[in-house]
């Protein structure tokens, strides 16, 4: 139950992170470019992401043995939290210069402000930017839902929450019309990657022989444990000092 | 044809390295140095891992602030 609740927390977590930052470049496409191609390429996208979990997903479970799925998703899930975990803290204590939706924004309407869309209403370079970007962030998406999903035997979960947060985060974006700057991208990226790094000690510690006690309950011990790191490290480095904060995209 | 290949490996790369080799490196140390230690019925399994993966954590932090302070 814990390991349930933690994995739907955190698949959600980050999967409305990556929406937010391919939303984003679906905005700029559709409003530069057409809305028509801007959509296309991000059905067309988010289709070939759903290919990708159908056929990984079964495939990864059948055939390959569950201690080595354990230790190679439980590296994958520590070498991805840790990035964001990093990421997160160098921009919380002034280290790395924050993620701004609107810079980004401003930058790729620029960028693909060119010639006229045609008159079937049909762009290449609205549907390839969209198909690109949703496809990308996707697909860190799929990975994250794929490992935890699999490693637990709980894809469906997995794939519920990201579909949950994918379709809240769009319904936010259209409803109020703007790129979600209010969305609080770092402290969610911080919590993600805690959760991250706990599934990914949780996971590879296991494959590689570990017994952990008190089974999934231990889960919340190691996040304890990560948050309380973080949070010394955010305070040292804060305390270190490091010049102004930038924002850029 | 041989794009798609090479844009996923550079995706694959990007996904898994980076601009943090030290952290790619560092977890397959860290969960083959698990592997070892509990593969003989050790309790240091369990607290190896733990304490590996805050180092890492550390280690890659304090790069990141160095590089910053460089710059």
């Amino acid at each position: 139950m814990t390991a349930t609740l933690l994995i739907a927390l955190a698949v959600f977590g980050a999967s409305a992170v990556e929406t937010v930052e391919a939303l984003t470049i679906v905005f700029a496409a559709g409003l530069t470019r057409g809305w028509r191609s801007a959509l296309e390429g991000a059905a067309a996208a988010f289709g070939c992401l759903l290919v990708v979990v159908a056929v990984f997903g079964p495939t990864l479970v059948n055939y390959v043995p569950i201690n080595v799925l354990r230790v190679v998703v439980g590296s994958l899930l520590l070498v991805l939290g840790l990035q964001w975990l990093r990421k997160a803290i160098l921009r919380a204590t002034g280290y790395r210069p924050k993620h701004d939706e609107d810079a980004i924004y401003h930058r790729e309407v620029e960028r693909l402000s060119g010639p006229p869309r045609t008159q079937s209403g049909r762009d290449a370079i609205g549907f390839t930017i969209s198909f690109k970007g949703v496809l990308l962030e996707g697909m860190e998406i799929v990975m994250i839902v794929l490992t935890l999903g699999l490693s637990s035997g709980h894809l469906l979960v997995a794939s519920s929450a990201a579909l949950a947060a994918v379709i809240l985060v769009a319904a936010v974006g259209v409803l109020v019309s703007r790129q979600l700057r209010e969305v609080p991208e770092n402290a969610m990226k911080l919590a993600v990657g805690l959760m991250l790094v706990s599934f990914g000690s949780f996971w590879g510690g296991q494959g590689a022989g570990v017994s952990w006690p008190g089974g999934d309950l231990s889960l919340l011990g190691l996040l304890a444990g990560y948050a309380v790191v973080t949070w010394l490290a955010i305070r040292f480095l804060g305390q270190a000092g490091s010049g102004p904060v930038q924002v850029v995209g | 044809m041989t794009r798609w290949p090479r844009a996923f490996a550079l995706f694959c790369y990007e996904f898994a390295v980076g601009d943090t080799p030290e952290l790619a490196i560092g977890v397959g140390l860290v969960i083959v140095a698990t592997w070892a230690l509990a593969g003989k019925h050790s309790p240091l399994g369990f607290w190896f891992i733990q304490a590996a993966v805050t180092l890492l954590l550390a280690v890659s932090l304090w790069r990141g602030a160095v590089t910053k302070a460089r710059t």
